[in-house]
C-alpha cells in the first residue's frame, strides 16, 4: 500500500482526489509532485488526496476506470473529472476546475 | 456436425495455431487463429464482429479450456451477457467460474482533460491482471478504436498501440481485436498496420433485397488460408462459417437399394430402386405431380422404419398432408409416429445461408435416413445463382457424409428446355427424373422418365403416369410411328390395337376350323380308300384259297383214280394228258 494521505485537519473534504500513476516513472514523479504542490499551495486542509501506484492495486485500476496513467481523478467537487497527464499544464487543470476562486474563498 | 480438416490446409500450417471452434472457420484457416499472436478482425458495422470475438472467447473456455479476457470498450458486461445470451452462450456461468473475465473499459470523453504526458499504462495493467487472474490464454479487445475517439493525443496513441501489440506477443495470449471498417482501408484509424499477423475482414451486403454476411481472411501471415469471401451466418448456436471448398469429395458410399414407393419405377431403375445415399432431382413443370412423387418416396421410406425429413418451401405441413390423403397417401400417422417430420419455411423468410443453417440443424438434430426438398427452386429465389449452386453442393455434401438419400424436387418453367434450366444442379444429382405435361386432344397427360440414374441400368423408356384415388400408377406410354400418345388418346390406340388383335385372332381361328376340316375330310378320305383296299385284298385273299383248295381237291381225285388204275398202267399214261386238259379247263 501506497496511499498517501496528505492533509487529514478538516473533517469534511471540499476537494478529493486520487493519483493514479504505474511505478516510479518520470512521469509519476513528476505528477505527484504536482498534485502535492497542488495541495499543499491552493488546497490546504481542504483537499484529500491519494495517490495509487496501479502496480501494487491492479484492481483499482479497473474499478476506476483507468487506462492513461498518469490520471488526476477529481472526485469532488462534482461532476467527476479525469486529468490525465503528468500535470505539466496545471494552469489549465487549475482553469478547467476553477480551483483558484474556489480555494481562495474557503480560506 | 464433423469437422473436417483439409491435408492441404493441415499440412502447410507451420505456425502454432489456436483453434476457435467456431463452425468453419478453423477449416478456412487451416486451424484457427495464429497462437499467440493478435488477429485484428474488421468489418463495418453490424457485420458480428463482437460476435465472432465473444464466441472466440466463449468456445475457448467451453471447448478447449482457455479462459480468456474480453475487454470490451463499447458494451457493458450486461449487455455483452444478453448479446451472448441470445446465441445460446451462458457469459455469467463462465464469468462466475472465472472462465471468462469481461472488463468494461469506459471513456468519456467529456471527463477527459489532458494535462501533460500520459501512456496507456493503465490499460496495460488492468489488462496484464485480469489476464494473470484467471490465467486467461485468449484476449478480445473490442472495440479499441473507441480509444481514438477518447483520447486526444494520437501520437501517444498510436505509439503505445504498438507496444500494446508488442506486450500481447509478449504475453502469449491469443488475442482477437476487432476494428471498424476504413472508408479505403481496412480499418478506420489504420490499426491493420500494428497487426500483421491475420487479418479477417467481415462483410454485411445487400444483394437483391437479400443481406448475406461474409467473411473473408484477407491476411495470414505464414500460413495458407482460404482466401475467398465465405459466407456465413449467426445463428441460434454462434456463428458458422459455410466454406464450400474446404469439403473434400471423399464420402463413403452404399450399394444399399432403396425403394422409392412406386414398384414401376423401381423397375425402370434396375429393379431395386435407388441407391442409398444417393441424390436425386425431380425436375417438372408445374402440376407434373412432382409433390407426390416425392411423398411417395418419403411415405415408402418411412414405412419401411426409417426417419424422413420433408422440408417444405411451398406447402404447410397440413395441406400436404390432406392432399396426399386425397390420393390414398396417409401421411399423418407416420408423422404421431416420428418417423416423418415436415419444415417448412417460406423461401424469404430468411436469406440462403440461414436456410442452410436451418436445414443442417434440422438434419443434425433429426439424423433422418431420408430427406425430401419441395422445392429447392423456391431457394433458389433467396440467393444469386452462383450461391445456389455453392449451397446446394455443401448440402449435398453434408448429406452424402451421413449417408442420408435426399430428392430435391425443381420446378421448371413450361416452354423453357428443360435439361437446360437445370444445368448448374444437374451435375450434382446422381439420379434425375423428369415430369412433364403432354399435350393433345383436348388434354394434358404427365409423363415421366428416368434421366440418368449413376451406376445402374436403368430404363429409358418414356412411361405415362396417373394420379388416382389409389396413388400413382405407371403405364407404358404409347409409343409408335405417329409419335408418343398419351391419356385418351393411348386409350383409343390401345382400343385399336385390341380391334386388330381380334380380328387376327378370329382370321385365325377361321382358318385353323378350315384346316381342321380339311385334315378330317382327307383322313374320312383315306379311311374310305382304306376300307377299299382292305375289302380287295380279301377278295384276293378269298379267291387264292380257293385256288389252293381246287388245286388240292384235283390231286387227291387223281391219285385216287390212279390208285384205282393201278393195274392198267398204260392207260394211265394217256388218261393223265386227259386230267391235265380237264384241270386247265376247270
Amino acid at each position: 500500500m501506497k496511499t498517501k494521505p496528505v492533509k487529514r485537519r478538516a473533517a469534511k473534504h471540499q476537494y478529493i482526489l486520487r493519483l493514479f500513476v504505474a511505478g516510479a516513472t518520470t512521469r509519476s514523479r513528476q505528477a505527484i509532485l504536482r498534485v502535492t504542490q497542488l495541495c499543499n499551495a491552493e488546497l490546504n486542509g481542504i483537499c484529500d488526496l491519494k495517490v495509487i501506484d496501479i502496480y501494487q492495486q491492479p484492481n483499482l485500476a479497473r474499478a476506476n476506470q483507468i487506462v492513461a496513467t498518469p490520471t488526476l481523478i477529481v472526485e469532488l467537487p462534482r461532476p467527476l473529472r479525469r486529468f490525465i497527464g503528468n500535470l505539466t499544464r496545471v494552469t489549465d487543470l487549475f482553469v478547467e476546475l476553477d480551483l483558484t476562486t474556489k480555494a481562495k474563498t474557503a480560506k | 456436425m464433423k469437422r473436417i480438416i483439409p491435408k492441404a490446409f493441415a499440412s502447410a500450417a507451420q505456425l502454432p495455431k489456436c483453434l476457435t471452434g467456431i463452425q468453419g472457420l478453423d477449416e478456412i484457416t487451416g486451424g484457427g487463429l495464429p497462437l499467440a499472436r493478435p488477429t485484428l478482425v474488421c468489418g463495418g458495422a453490424g457485420c458480428g464482429k463482437t460476435l465472432l470475438a465473444a464466441e472466440f472467447l466463449v468456445r475457448g473456455a467451453v471447448q478447449f479450456d482457455e479462459p480468456g479476457v474480453f475487454m470490451s470498450f463499447e458494451e457493458t458486461e450486461p449487455e455483452l451477457q444478453a448479446n451472448v445470451a441470445s446465441l445460446g452462450f451462458d457469459l455469467t456461468s463462465l464469468v462466475r467460474h472465472k472462465k471468462i473475465l469481461v472488463d468494461h473499459v469506459h471513456i468519456d470523453r467529456s471527463e477527459f482533460q489532458e494535462t501533460g504526458e500520459y501512456d496507456l499504462e493503465g490499460l496495460f495493467v488492468r489488462l496484464g491482471h485480469a489476464i494473470d487472474s484467471i490465467g486467461a490464454k485468449r484476449v478480445v479487445l473490442d472495440t479499441l478504436e473507441a480509444l481514438f475517439a477518447s483520447l486526444p493525443n494520437e501520437v501517444i496513441l498510436r505509439a503505445e498501440l504498438r507496444r500494446l501489440f508488442r506486450w500481447l506477443k509478449d504475453k502469449g495470449v491469443t488475442a482477437v481485436i476487432t476494428a471498424e471498417r476504413g472508408r479505403d482501408q481496412l480499418t478506420r484509424h489504420g490499426l491493420e498496420e500494428y497487426v500483421s499477423d491475420c487479418v479477417i475482414l467481415l462483410d454485411h451486403r445487400v444483394n437483391e433485397q437479400i443481406a448475406t454476411r461474409h467473411l473473408r481472411v484477407v491476411k495470414y501471415r505464414g500460413a495458407q488460408h482460404g482466401t475467398n469471401e465465405f459466407p456465413f451466418l449467426i445463428g441460434d448456436e454462434g456463428i458458422s462459417v459455410l466454406p464450400i471448398t474446404s469439403l473434400a469429395l471423399n464420402h463413403k458410399v452404399s450399394n444399399e437399394r432403396i425403394a422409392t414407393g412406386i414398384p414401376r419405377l423401381d423397375a425402370m431403375l434396375g429393379g431395386k430402386g435407388f441407391f442409398r445415399g444417393s441424390s436425386i432431382l425431380l425436375t417438372g413443370t408445374p402440376g407434373t405431380g412432382k409433390t407426390i412423387v416425392s411423398a411417395n418416396f418419403a411415405h415408402a421410406a418411412a414405412r419401411r422404419g426409417e426417419r424422413v425429413l420433408f422440408f417444405s418451401f411451398e406447402e404447410s405441413p397440413q395441406q400436404i398432408i390432406r392432399n396426399l390423403h386425397s390420393i390414398g397417401l396417409r401421411l399423418d400417422p407416420l408423422v404421431k409416429r416420428g418417423l416423418l417430420r415436415f419444415h417448412s419455411a417460406r423461401p424469404s423468410l430468411y436469406g440462403l445461408e440461414m436456410h442452410l443453417a436451418t436445414m443442417f440443424k434440422e438434419i443434425a438434430t433429426f439424423k433422418p435416413h431420408v430427406v425430401v426438398i419441395d422445392p429447392i427452386t423456391s431457394l433458389m429465389d433467396a440467393g444469386t445463382d452462383s450461391e445456389c449452386k455453392a449451397m446446394i453442393t455443401r448440402l449435398i455434401d453434408f448429406l452424402k457424409a451421413g449417408q442420408v438419400t435426399s430428392l430435391f424436387t425443381s420446378l421448371t418453367q413450361g416452354g423453357q428446355a428443360l435439361q437446360q434450366s437445370e444445368a448448374s444442379m444437374s451435375s450434382l444429382m446422381d439420379s434425375w427424373l423428369l415430369l412433364q405435361d403432354f399435350e393433345g386432344n383436348g388434354e394434358r397427360n404427365r409423363v415421366f422418365y428416368v434421366l440418368k440414374a449413376r451406376g445402374m441400368a436403368h430404363s429409358n423408356q418414356i412411361r405415362e403416369f396417373l394420379i388416382s384415388n389409389h396413388g400413382i400408377d405407371i403405364v407404358d406410354a404409347y409409343i409408335g410411328a405417329s409419335g408418343v400418345l398419351t391419356g385418351s388418346a393411348r386409350v383409343a390406340q390401345e382400343d385399336l390395337r385390341k380391334a386388330a388383335v381380334l380380328a387376327y385372332q378370329q382370321e385365325a381361328a377361321g382358318l385353323k376350323r378350315e384346316v381342321e376340316r380339311k385334315r378330317t375330310a382327307i383322313e374320312r378320305q383315306i379311311s374310305g380308300l382304306r376300307s377299299d383296299y382292305e375289302s380287295e385284298a380279301e377278295e384276293l385273299r378269298r379267291i387264292a384259297e380257293q385256288v389252293s383248295s381246287s388245286t388240292l381237291m384235283l390231286t387227291t381225285e387223281r391219285a385216287a383214280s390212279s390208285r384205282l388204275r393201278q393195274a392198267d398202267a398204260n392207260v394211265a399214261a394217256s388218261t393223265r394228258v386227259r386230267a391235265s386238259r380237264n384241270a386247265r379247263s376247270n
